[in-house]
């Protein structure tokens, strides 16, 4: 995604949108120091530094290493892979209500993950989060085959966007059920439900890192693509696309990205929802600008949250989760009041 | 021959529209399609632009069936502009026609001074350098459906297919878009096939005729070899006089009224 | 589409649409008998319409009393939930819209599941007044506000679809995360119990859920009705309906609020019970093959389906009993799936 991927213009829109890119940059950048430094323990900004750079196994040390460092490369890996996710597949259904959760890799994170822990004896959440990645990608593929089979040469937006809703409400039956029968399974599912950040531990990012990478080169590669298929698929094929791969391309980088994001971090793919339509109205139309900039907002957006639910209830913490859904809703709902909302 | 249909069956699902079909088309001409609303002119076009797969028979570009070329070689020499594209909201025209570039990028060569100058020469082309940072929904119609054959001049295609390029404008912005399309045809030799429903401008602007009657051709020369008082009677179903065009001498047609019907 | 014309009248029918919604009719009256025979003292079909329609039979009081009405209950919610789908997804323009967005099934959910965890078994006198008439009522409190709160916001010089889709999804996601969060607060009985609501039952339902869910739809199903002209024209853009002579805001205000009400007291008669409202319009639309969800089809095929799946969730496991809307969702999906994988045809 380079500064020269922009269309020759006058040069004041380019700059602008470096400008933004920057701004979103720093965004993060202090999103990164807040999530760092504030918590139940508050380390000072050069207490940190000692710790990244010369740790010596003070308290601080500790607390930052093992507890703050991780929490936040998990909440940027997640916040950029729903982001990004989360604009892939509006551009992809071309409808505002489409959510990366659409595919079905919410539901089929929580049935894998449920699954696992009544049939296989897995009983934390973190061992079960192999399978739940596991779960996510085959119930996307599902979904994907089923919009196949659908659709004339290929899947169509509308019944891809049908079957995944089916396939999802299917999949949450059978994870209620399960629930219900199950006290232990009822115990980590809400937990995991509700979507947090915290105390996953340095494997965990480590466990979603290479999906998250996998997707987002994915996502580079299906920007152009997606700028074709916004002109209607007639017009797609006229300027060379393969339109049935840049959908299967399209399917697979949401797949990645938010499989490995909700398998981690619980149902949090509303974040994909909203942060787009947050992005839009700064990238405009262009895919290679608002990829970028979705994953830029959603990175910041979640931490700051997280950050928001570690002091607003002391001495326990909020779930990212309910934060972000009571702070990033608002703020969603006033965008939309404000101005025109812009159509896909 | 550029661009040729051999014997294509054409349709959507089960229903076939058009049922073996030959037609071609030579270099350096200008070719419009005429007939009634659903004889099947825009299937037609479609499947020469290989936005239709023919369900037999087949379309040759070059001598080379279509289907068996890669998309992308296919988009940089032919060009098409499907009927009432529709863009996202707020897509600037420059963006826009910059998008008509997307068969000459690669990852690694997204913006190249290539493509700037094609964008720059398509927008000057069109008369649309100073709209290029309007979005499109501001611009008038006539505006708008110059900003899209913009886009397809942008791609640098020597073979061009338009599907009704004139719907929805007043007949000075017509003539305008024709002219537009002429100028192309003799300033750089492109090759260029569209479907009209105004049969006085597709007699002014066309090399060749093509007239279609549900799904077949009824007849296909010169203006004035096709657009005769019989030919109109028997594919439009409409009584009319054909006189010659007192501006450019090419087949002027003069409706009386429908046929009684029998 | 065929036209019925006297002098005075003519209406347009769709002979698909009255065939398909006269063969759901009889499908659903057998389901429900079959339903009826179910409970502590198993009967066979002729027992149960004897029992019935024969005021002096022995069953006549546990049929009246007991069964009719869970019947009862099933078929009329699963009847206006779809019907307020039907609604959402003509004016939305949008498969994909559902109660759901208009706030009513998940502010519904919040205030339920806040009053099962927070008063719950910690504070044991309350969860007794909760326990009966409380949970409706609540149900139907929460969905209302939900829905005031989603109208309000999106009210802006006129109701624009769009804009209402949007804001929905926004206010749907603070609700459904603060449920998520409430969840994990309270004593995990509780939780479940709370599972329980939010998946949608219709266990120990009587007359007093019958009641206001069919008079909600004998008012508003007329109203919807008379109404469907202009979701026709809604269908269009707002220029072309203007056009057509709908006087756009009045006629959407209207329908929506059918719609909200209908969910509403749906939900609060047996909890947001899952996809009936997203799934019977489609299913409906597919069967019927018109371009816009059939209103009177879809809350046909919404009353099937939720009494069809409360017939199998307390077979399968029984004596254990599932709650309705796990069940609604495992039968409506599959089909739903099915019909799309064969309109490639």
């Amino acid at each position: 995604m380079s500064a020269t991927a922009v269309a020759p213009r006058p040069h004041g829109l380019r700059r602008r949108r470096l400008t933004v890119l920057l701004a979103l940059l720093a965004a993060v950048a202090v999103a990164v120091v807040l999530s760092v430094t504030i918590g139940s323990k508050s380390v000072p900004l050069a207490d940190a530094w000692h710790a990244l750079t010369a740790p010596t196994g003070t308290e601080n040390d500790i607390v930052i290493r093992s507890l703050r460092l991780p929490r936040t490369a998990l909440g940027i890996l997640a916040g950029l892979a729903l982001g990004v996710a989360g604009a892939l597949m509006q551009g992809h259904t071309r409808n505002p209500l489409a959510d990366p959760g659409l595919l079905g890799v919410t539901q089929g994170a929580a049935f894998a993950m449920v699954s696992s822990i009544i049939l296989l004896g897995a009983s934390s959440l973190l061992t079960s989060i192999w399978y739940g990645l596991a779960g996510a990608l085959v119930a996307s593929v599902a979904v994907f085959a089923l919009g196949m089979a659908g659709g004339r040469g290929g899947p169509t937006p509308v019944t891809l966007a049908l079957a995944g809703t089916a396939v999802s409400a299917l999949l949450y039956a059978l994870t209620s059920t399960i629930v219900l029968l199950d006290e232990q399974a009822m115990d980590v599912f809400r937990f995991w439900q509700a979507g947090s950040i915290a105390s996953r531990g340095a494997d965990v990012a480590w466990q979603v890192l290479p999906f998250v990478l996998a997707g987002l080169v994915l996502a580079v590669a299906n920007a152009p693509g997606l700028n074709a298929l916004s002109l209607g698929e007639d017009v797609a094929r006229g300027l060379g696309q393969n339109v049935s791969r840049t959908r299967a391309v399209g399917v697979a980088a949401v797949t990645l990205l938010s499989g490995a994001a909700v398998a981690a971090c619980g149902s949090l793919a509303f974040v994909g929802l909203i942060v787009p339509h947050l992005a839009r109205p700064l990238s405009g139309t262009d895919h290679r600008w608002l990829l970028p900039f979705s994953g830029l907002i959603g990175a910041a957006l979640l931490l700051v949250a997280d950050v928001v639910g570690r002091v607003v209830a002391p001495p326990g913490e909020l779930e990212v989760g309910v934060v972000l859904a009571l702070l990033g809703a608002p703020f969603f709902v006033a965008l939309v009041r404000r101005r025109k909302p812009v159509r896909l | 021959m550029r661009l040729q249909a051999a014997g294509v069956k054409l349709g959507y699902g089960d229903r076939l529209i058009v049922d073996g079909l030959d037609l071609g088309i030579e270099a350096s001409t200008v070719t419009t399609i005429i007939g009634p609303n659903g004889c099947g002119k825009s299937t037609l076009l479609r499947a020469l632009g290989r936005l239709l797969k023919p369900q037999g028979g087949e379309v040759l570009l070059d001598g080379k069936r279509i289907d068996r070329i890669p998309t992308r070689e296919v988009a940089k020499v032919l060009g098409v502009l499907p009927q009432a594209p529709s863009a996202p909201e707020g897509l600037t025209v420059a963006d826009l026609v910059a998008r008509g570039r997307h068969p000459h990028q690669t990852w690694y060569r997204q913006w190249s001074s290539d493509d700037e100058g094609a964008v720059a020469a398509a927008l000057d082309m069109t008369g649309l350098s100073d709209l290029a940072e309007r979005p499109l929904e501001e611009l008038s119609g006539g505006q708008r459906q110059r900003a899209w054959i913009s886009m397809a001049l942008a791609q640098g295609t020597d073979l061009l297919l338009l599907d009704e390029p004139t719907t929805f404008l007043d007949l000075a912005h017509q003539v305008e878009v024709l002219e537009l399309v002429r100028h192309l045809h003799e300033a750089a030799g492109r090759t260029v096939v569209m479907v009209l429903h105004d049969l006085n401008l597709a007699a002014r602007y066309a090399d060749r005729l093509v007239a279609m009657r549900a799904g077949r051709v009824v007849a296909s020369g010169t203006p004035h070899e096709v657009l005769t008082e019989g030919l109109l009677r028997e594919v439009f179903e409409l009584d009319a006089k054909v006189i010659a065009d007192p501006v450019a001498g090419t087949p002027l047609v003069v409706p009386i009224g429908p046929l009684p019907r029998d | 589409m065929t036209t019925l014309r006297t002098s005075t009248v003519s209406w347009r029918v769709r002979p698909r649409a009255v065939a398909l919604t006269l063969t759901g009719l009889v499908l659903l009256a057998l389901l429900m008998a079959l339903d009826m025979r179910i409970g502590e003292i198993e009967m066979t079909l002729p027992e149960v319409l004897t029992g019935t329609f024969d005021v002096n039979s022995a069953a006549h009081f546990v049929i009246m009393e007991l069964r009719l009405p869970r019947a009862l209950t099933g078929a009329l919610v699963g009847a206006a939930l779809a019907l307020s789908g039907a609604i959402i997804q003509s004016i939305a323009r949008n498969p994909l819209a559902s109660p759901e967005i208009l706030g009513v099934t998940t502010g519904a959910s919040v205030t339920v599941v806040a009053g099962l965890v927070l008063s719950g078994s910690a504070y044991g006198t309350v969860s007794g007044l909760l326990a009966t008439l409380g949970v409706p009522a609540l149900a139907l409190l929460g969905g209302l506000l939900g829905a005031a709160i989603v109208y309000g916001l999106a009210w802006r010089r006129g109701l624009d679809g769009y804009r209402l889709v949007l804001v929905g999804i926004g206010v749907a996601a603070v609700f459904t995360n603060v449920k998520f969060w409430l969840l994990t607060v309270g004593d995990i009985n509780d939780t479940a119990r709370a599972m329980v609501w939010i998946s949608g039952s219709l266990n120990g339902r009587g007359w007093e859920h019958v009641v206001p869910t069919a008079l909600a739809l004998a008012v508003l199903v007329p109203l919807t009705l008379l109404g469907t002209r202009s979701l026709d024209a809604l269908r269009f853009g707002d220029d072309t309906v203007t056009a057509l002579g709908v006087r756009v805001n009045p006629a959407r205000a209207l329908l929506i609020l059918a719609a909200v009400l209908l969910a509403a007291v749906a939900t609060a008669s047996a909890g947001p019970i899952a996809f009936v409202a997203l799934a019977s319009p489609q299913i409906a639309l597919r069967l019927v093959r018109s371009g816009r969800p059939p209103l009177l089809c879809s809350a046909v095929v919404g009353a099937v389906l939720t009494t069809a799946a409360d017939l199998i969730a307390r077979t399968v496991f029984s004596p254990v009993e599932l709650p309705v809307g796990i069940v609604t969702a495992v039968l409506g999906a599959p089909y739903l799936i099915h019909l799309i994988w064969r309109s490639r045809k």
